[in-house]
Order: structure tokens, then sequence, then C-alpha cells
């Protein structure tokens, strides 16, 4: 009778969690056309996956190279000419397998790493991966891809991953944390560009962005392996490599990207909302920011010249007598400069005290302001999730032409993102290369190194070309990632031999 | 050894062997809390499953009803007290008592009971998680300090204390992070960033705090304020049991295996909805009040928000989506209207339809409401229960072009504003309040704050008359209630002899 009675313990088991959405799309071929989005068993989201927002491949205008109703054939044949020659003799095969690999022999981190080819009849190929760097060079030669993306690294060659017949034994686990920064997404606050154009002018906020998120990724959460790339048109794209930053789980790459987030909320109400006293990490960033303000912002983009923008600004002055006054003021001064204006407002907060006026809502409101038109916007969904592909660097930027090549951020100012190599000028710059530049530039190397002539190297085709500062910038850049890691890994054996047993009280449960 | 565990058995079944924890042992309770990291294992009775779960539940149920009402933490502890100590009472390791197995053994088995009845749907188990980590709170903050600090330690959450010296070198940094945490300021003395015990911690142990900003980050090291320990223990609480919650669900289909188990599950998970219902759904009208069709609009003045919106979309657009008539119509059912009536009320307020396509659409599913038709269950309940503000609030947030839901809740802070504006809540400090509870989602206190200020004068004067006792005053959690509170002060003189005596009569 009690025997009837008993109930076992409730033990419950582990059992494999859901595949994640990347994996659960019924990709039935390696190829999936773009094309049938109507298709009920392909996951839209999943084919979009990897796209970011500054490629214009599908948009159908100005776009010679992809576009279909453009498309002409012999254009077609002459780019796809064009792009085999720069990936056989410029594309950095060695430093781009360096850079995913962690070490000069082929590891996990290269062979189980996805990359998706985009071809030129629209097909996307998802889930390649290669056990070598020449593997990889020979396919991307085989298909001609006009595009690359970089995916994560899972737990097996994701060629391999229909057959797993458990989700479990097919997980992305690592990537590195991105990034990715738009101009488009700072149109209500530029004034000289809009959409896909940009100038010198605006190309300012994409500076300011870089510097405050590349110092907070490095002080408040020491990271120290970020390679900036341009996107190859009106963006970058920032790829933090730390071995720590690529382990993140997707709910601490969520809790980075909200960390960074400021500028939310719709366009025309307030679009920033932060508490007081001020987070270091924004009071920094406002430091960092200030003079750009200034500078980049008030007297060069002139954000509230016209009345309608004035008024903007005035509906955020916290206090009724002063923004009166200064309707008025700039009323009768039509035209007034945004740099004039912004002066305005502490001359007449001073002149003409308000009873009710709090200094320190007004300093708070005038934070916020510049906060606005100078913090970086991010776009949230290439940060949040291990799983999302994104363009590889060094790719050509189909609706541009130029390389999408890395920004040394010890010269931000330096970069001119008008004035990067672009495929048909690499092309023109090997063909009016000569001999005689060859002799010199051994000479010039003997010189440096003093050496004797005969074990210069010879040069390879990038080192001809205005290519050449990009590459050797991202070949130190690997070199001293490749070095962190190395010594990671000596440190770990280290401790390893030192270790005592300890037996650690599981807490999974 | 053991008394209560009677009937434990050494053989297990081979199919659940498989899945049972290696380390099989009888479980031994060294800390009075309990983060539920292992299953029990061993056997109890059919008899004690139960009466251990509904135990637990009453405990978890009542905890709710607090959260609900909006009690402080001292109220609910307060509340809780007798409840706790005679269902799921707990003593401390120093209290030596006899009973410290048998209660640690009943709190760790009602709680794994309790799980599997409430792993089965989403929103169980966000209910679930939540209620137990505020009955793991109150427990945690009554608990012995050294046996907590003991107990905390065995969590491995990896902290290190900053040293007075570094504190002094991030004076500034973490000084402008040390309001966001623990209270709400209070306008007291602000805390001193020495005064603080301050623990460092892998950033990635507190996404959430790095999320808000809340903590100062350096070099991938949190800087958390030691009053926000608990928080933290409470985080990694709620987080290990949400993971576990989800395993329980992909697991449950195996235990259907024991059909003796599943009627009671089921039981107590319908058991655990109950509480929410909170309002009578026959809808007995007020006494005196005219409550029909053509009175609604004249009635409407005592409406909350929510309903006050629907009302006024349903006159705008001669029409209402479904879920707006679905919790308007139950509304007024609640607040009495008969079936009849609420059928010539849609009818004539779906002004530009035909009686064809009226009677097609729409007067099905008001009598479905009213429990008039449909099958035997709805018919013998009475049809549905008016919605609670809780429903309102978690349940189908409203789309575009739908008026339901809750307007605290589910507006931007302008869209409230305009409205409250518009029926009259126009004094600004009232404004900067409701801003701040919906800030805050305390949504309840935004509208029981707007109808403290809606009837400010009669309130006072029921209070100062002893017309309405305290608790008939208490904290509104159904908008059936608002209404039935709004309409009698509003008419007290009508019905003051009546109420007054109703309420010397209870004494
Ligand atoms: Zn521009």
């Amino acid at each position: 009778m009690v025997e009837a009675g008993e109930v076992r313990g409730l033990e419950v088991s582990k059992q494999t969690p859901e595949p994640p959405t990347a994996q659960t799309a019924k990709d039935e071929d390696m190829c999936v056309e773009i094309k049938q989005e109507s298709k009920a068993e392909i996951k839209l989201e999943d084919l979009f996956a990897g796209i970011d927002s500054d490629d214009d491949e599908f948009s159908t205008s100005g776009n010679p190279l992809n576009s279909k109703e453009h498309r002409d054939d012999d254009a077609q044949n002459t780019s796809i000419e064009l792009l085999r020659i720069y990936y056989q003799r410029f594309f950095p095969w060695r430093y781009m397998f360096q850079w995913l690999n962690h070490s000069p022999v082929p590891t996990k981190d290269f062979k189980h790493r996805e990359f998706s080819l985009w071809l030129h009849n629209d097909a996307v190929m998802r889930y390649q991966s290669y056990t070598t760097s020449d593997l990889f060079r020979k396919d991307v030669l085989r298909l001609m891809p006009r595009r690359i993306e970089i995916g994560p690294v899972y737990t097996a060659d994701p060629r391999d991953r229909k057959t797993f017949r458990t989700a479990s034994a097919f997980q992305p686990m690592a990537k590195e944390l991105c990034f990715d920064i738009d101009l488009t997404d700072y149109d209500d606050i530029r004034t000289c560009c809009d959409k896909a154009n940009i100038c010198h002018k605006c190309w300012r906020f994409t500076t300011m962005a870089i510097k405050v998120i590349d110092t907070a990724l490095r002080e408040d959460f020491g990271y120290n392996h970020i390679l900036w790339v341009y996107s190859g048109r009106r963006g970058v794209h920032a790829w933090v490599c730390d071995k720590r930053a690529r382990a993140l789980k997707d709910n601490h790459r969520k809790a980075i990207t909200a960390y960074f987030e400021v500028v939310t909320g719709k366009q025309g109400g307030k679009r920033v909302n932060i508490r007081r006293p001020l987070h270091p990490h924004l009071s920094r960033s406002i430091d960092i920011l200030k003079d750009h303000f200034q500078r980049d912002v008030l007297e060069t983009q002139d954000p509230w010249k016209t009345s309608e923008k004035a008024d903007y600004l005035l509906q955020q002055i916290p206090d009724l007598k002063l923004r009166e006054a200064l309707r008025k003021k700039w009323e009768s001064f039509p035209g007034r400069t945004s740099a004039l204006k912004w002066a305005d407002i502490d001359a007449l907060a001073q002149t003409d005290a308000s009873a009710t006026l709090d200094p320190k809502d007004l300093l708070d409101a005038k934070q916020d302001i510049v906060i606005e038109h100078t913090y970086p916007r991010l776009d949230t969904a290439v940060s949040q999730k291990l799983n999302h592909l994104l363009k590889s660097p060094f790719v050509i930027h189909p609706g541009t032409g130029r390389v999408c090549v890395p920004i040394d951020r010890n010269n931000l100012d330096g970069f001119d993102p008008l004035n990067v190599p672009t495929l048909q000028g690499l092309i023109r710059e090997i063909e009016a290369w000569t001999e005689a530049d060859g002799a010199a530039a051994a000479m010039a190397a003997v010189e440096v190194s003093g050496s004797s002539g005969q074990d210069v190297k010879p040069l390879q085709d990038w080192e001809k070309t205005s290519l050449k500062p990009y590459i050797e910038y991202f070949r130190s850049f690997v070199t001293t990632l490749m070095k962190a890691e190395r010594e990671a890994v000596l440190k770990r054996e280290r401790d390893e031999d030192d270790e005592v047993p300890v037996k650690v009280e599981s807490l999974d449960f | 050894m053991n008394r209560i565990d009677v009937k434990r058995r050494n053989v297990l079944d081979h199919r659940k062997k498989q899945f049972a924890d290696p380390l099989y042992k009888e479980a031994q309770y060294p800390h009075r809390l309990n983060f539920y990291a292992t299953p029990p294992t061993a056997d109890i009775t059919l008899e004690q499953f139960e009466q251990w779960a509904i135990d637990r539940l009453r405990v978890l149920a009542e905890l709710e009803a607090c959260s609900f009402r909006n009690k402080t933490p001292a109220e609910t502890a307060a509340h809780m007290k007798p409840l706790l100590d005679k269902y799921l009472p707990l003593d401390a390791s120093s209290s030596a008592s006899q009973l410290l197995h048998a209660q640690r053994q009943k709190d760790h088995y009602s709680h794994f009971i309790l799980r599997l009845a409430f792993a089965s749907t989403e929103d169980l188990r966000r209910r679930f998680a939540r209620v137990e980590t505020m009955l793991f709170r109150l427990r945690f903050q009554t608990d012995d300090s050294r046996e907590r600090a003991a107990f905390v330690r065995t969590l491995n959450l990896d902290w290190e204390a900053v040293s007075d010296e570094e504190k002094r070198e991030l004076a500034p940094q973490l000084a402008s992070t040390i309001t966001f945490s623990g209270g709400h300021g209070g306008g007291k003395r602000a805390p001193q960033v020495l005064d603080e015990d301050w623990l460092k911690v892998d950033w990635m142990r507190v996404p959430d705090l790095v999320e808000s900003r809340r903590v100062y980050v350096r070099a991938g090291m949190a800087y958390v304020p030691g009053r926000e320990q608990q928080s933290m223990v409470l985080n990694a609480f709620t987080k290990r049991l949400e993971e576990a919650l989800e395993l329980t669900a992909r697991a449950l289909p195996r235990l259907d295996e024991d059909d003796r188990l599943t009627p009671i599950l089921n039981h107590l998970s319908k058991n655990f909805i109950a509480p929410d219902a909170g309002y009578s759904g026959s809808g007995a009208p007020i006494e005196g009040a005219e409550i029909t069709a053509r009175n609604i609009d004249n009635l409407s003045q005592h409406f909350p928000m929510c309903m006050t919106h629907l009302h006024r979309s349903l006159r705008r657009d001669a029409h209402l989506k479904h879920y707006g008539r679905l919790q308007y119509t139950l509304f007024l059912k609640g607040i009495g209207l008969s079936l009849e009536e609420c059928l010539v009320f849609w009818r004539s307020a779906f002004s530009r339809i035909t009686d064809d396509t009226f009677n097609k659409e729409y007067r099905y599913n008001v009598r479905h409401t009213y429990g008039d038709v449909g099958g035997d269950a709805n018919r013998r309940s009475g049809g549905y229960s008016p919605y609670s503000c809780q429903k309102i609030l978690t349940e189908h947030a409203p789309g575009p072009g739908e008026a339901h839901g809750c307007p605290y809740r589910h507006f931007s802070p302008e869209n409230l504003a305009t409205m409250l504006r518009a029926c009259g809540v126009t004094d600004r400090a009232v404004l900067e309040g409701v801003a701040e509870d919906t800030k805050s989602q305390k949504y309840h206190m935004a509208c029981n704050r707007v109808f403290e200020h809606l009837h400010k004068s009669e309130i006072k004067r029921a209070k100062d008359e002893g017309i309405m006792t305290a608790a008939q005053l208490e904290t509104i959690v159904h908008p059936n209630e608002y209404f039935k509170r709004s309409y009698l002060l509003k008419n007290m003189d009508g019905k003051l002899h009546k109420e007054k005596g109703d309420v010397k009569m209870e004494g």
C-alpha cells in the first residue's frame, strides 16, 4: 500500500538544449539562393544573418557591378577578372589565416570557422570551412565570391554539421566581439550628406565613435586586440579579438552592447536618457567628445542653423524663461550659427538669470545635447549574437570598389575613407609598377637594413601598391595577437603544472 | 536514522538510474538556505508529495499577492511570518532544533515538486522563478549573518574585497555609481565611498549591473558596493533557477511514466492561477447604481484609465478590436451590467455595422463571455472572470490600432500624460509621480496615485468619518475594484446611512 504511494526522487536530467537559430534553418543545399525568399523552409533571418547595413548590393541604384538591372555581362566578366587578380595577387591570405587561427599551425579556431561566400549569381554558400589557408584560397579562386563573411567557430567542422544527431554536438562557441557603426544612423544630425553618401565632414562622427568605443573596450573591459576595419562605404566594423572576448556568450555580448548604448529613443523625442551622476564611462566619453563637439559638430555641421532645428534644441533647454529669451534672440538674428547659439545658452543663463533655472539642470541638458550629437550610434544586432556573420576585412566593397582596409587606431585622423585603395586603382598601380621601382625599393631596403642586396626577398605584389601600409598594419596586429595567444598557452601550462587538484563543487543544475 | 524517510529504497528504476546524480546519496542540509542545485533522490510518500507541495504553494501565492499589493519589504516580512512559521518553517542551524533536517527536507522537496508543476509554460516558469526568488530573499534577509556568510561562501561567486588603498584611488569613479544601488537614496546622507565595502568581481558575473551601467568597470572587473551582495546572490539564484526550469520543461515528457503524479501536478499548477483571479465574476451591481447600457457614458467617470481608454476609443471609432472587446466586456460584466444590457450596449456602440453583421460576428462572443453559451465548463462557471491588473499588465500587449492593455504600462510617457490631462489630472506633482512610477514599472502605484488624486477629498472624508476602513482603501489591483470604490466614494451621501450601518455592524 505504502509502496504504491511512493514517489521516487525528482531528478531531472540535463537534456540537449535547443539548437540556435543558425542551425535550425533547413538549408538543404549548401548553396542557398537569395532569391528564394518565398520558400517556406528557409529562414530569412538566417539567410540575412550576416548582412550588415553598409552594403547596398541589393539596392537598385548606383551599383554597376551588381545591380540586376544594370548588369551587363561584359562588365561583370571584367569585374570578375579584376577580382581574380585581386584574390590572386593582393588578398593577404597568410595574415588572414593567422588572424583567425591564432597560431602558425592550423587549429580548430580556423578549421571549424564558418565562412560564407556570396557568389555573383546571387547565391550564398554558408557553412564553408577549410583545413588550411591554401584550401581557403583555392576555393575562393574557384568560386570568385564578391563578398566573404566570417562567422563563428563551431564545436565541429561546419561542413559536417548535418552528420550530428544532437544539436549540442554542433554549436557556435567563439567569435570575435563585433561592433558596427554606420553613418546612416547619423542622418538626423549630419547636415552635409545623407543615406549612403559620406564626406570628410561626416566621417568625423566615425572617428569620434572609434575613439570612445576603443577606449572603453580597453580601459573598462581590458581588451587589447581591437581591429577597426573600414566597411568600404559609410561605416566601420570593430573586431575584438582577445580570447576572452571571443568566448563571450550572448548574454554578455548583450550586456556590453547595452553598456555602450546611450542614444536611443525615437527621432523627434528625447533621445538621451541617462542617470546622474554620470557613469564614469560617460563622463570620460564626454571628455573625449567635447572638442569634437565644438569643432566637428558646431562649426562644421552647424546642426541648428534652421529655425526648425533650433526649435528642437530649445525643447531641450530645461527652463521656460531661458528658452523664451533664447528664442527671441535667435528670431532677431536669423541664420545665427550653431556655435553662437550654443554660446548664447550660457551667456543668457548668466545675464538673464532666471530665478527658476537650476544650473545643474542646465548642465545636464547640455551634456545630453553633446552626447546626442557626438556619442557613438551602434547597430546593436551585429554585437549581440555569437553567431552573427560579418563581412571579412580586405574584401572589395561592390558598390564603391574600395578595399575594406583596417584603420590604424593610432592614426585615426589620418585615415581618409575617400582615398583608400580601390580594385581598379590597384590594378592600375601594379600595371604601372616597373622594375625600376623595384630596384629603387630594393636599394632602399638595403640601405635600411644595411645588409647585402642578395637576401632581400622579392617584393610581393601588395607591397608594390598603396595597399602596403594597410597590410603591414594588419600583419603587425596579427603578430601581436598570436604572441599574446602563445603566451597565454604557456602560462596555462605552467599553471597546470603547479596546480593542486581541488574538488570544485558543481553548481550547475 | 532518518525517521521521515521511511521508504527509502536502494534499488533505483533502471530508466531513472541513467539520469540520476552519480553521487547518489542522502541529502545533507548544512545550511538553512538552499540554492536547490541538487534534486532530491530519496523516496517520499504520495501524501507527503502532495501536502508539502500545497504548503509551499500557499506561501508562494501569498507572497505573490503581497507584491501585487505593493507591500513594502517590511510589510511583506511581517505579513508572511506567521504563514512561514506554519507551513514552511526553517530554523537556524544554531537553534539546534530537532526538526532541522525535516524542515529542510520539506523545503527542498516541495521546491522540486513545484518545479515540476510549474515548468510547463513560460508564463508559469517566469512567475515561479519570481516568487521563489522572493521567498529566498525573505529568508536570506532573516538568516543569521554568520550562517548566511558561510552559505554565500559555498556559492563560489568569486569576488574579492577592494582594499582601502584602491578605494581611495578610485573614489571619484566609485562615488558616481554608489547612489545607483541599495534603496532609493531617500534624501538621507549620501553614502561615502570609503565607508562602503566594495567587491571586485569579474564583470561577466554581473552582466545586468554592467548592462545598466550601475557599476564601475575597470580592466574587466566590476566594482560592486557591498550591499549589492544580496542582489548578486539573488541574481544568481534567479538565473540558475530559470535555467533549471528550462531543463525541467524539456524533461517533462519523460516524467509521464508516473501517471500518479500527473493529476497532482496539474492540480497544483491550476491552483497557482487562482490567486490572480481576485475579483468575483458574478458582478453583483452596486446597490442603487443604475447599471444600464444607456448609463455607461455617465458611469465612465468612475473608470480607471484602461477602461476609459477603451470607452473613448469605442466612442471615437464605433469599434474595438478583439482583445479590447474582451477586456471591456468582462469589466462591464464585473460592474454588474446584465447580459441583455451588455448586448444592447455593444449593438448601439457598433453603430456602423448592420444588425446582421452584429449578430453574426459579435453577439456570440459577448454571450460566451457571460457564460450564456459555450461548453459545460464555461456555462457552469458563468463565463470568464473580469481581468485583474496583473492579467492586463502581462498578457497580450496591445499592438497598433488596439486599445486594450494598461495605459500606464503600454502608453509612451507623452501619450500617458496627455491622456491624464484630458481626464482632469493636471497637477504637476501627480503627473511627475506617475512618470516616476511608470519608469520604475510600478504601474499599480501610478494608477492608485491617480485614483487618490481624483478622490482626494472623498477619501479624506471617508476616513475622517469612518465610512470606510483602511482595509477598504487598500491598494487597488483590479479595475472593477477601482470602479466600485470610485462609485461609492463619489456617492457617499446617497449611500451614507446604509454604508455606515454596515461598517458599524461589522464593528
Ligand atoms: Zn558628409
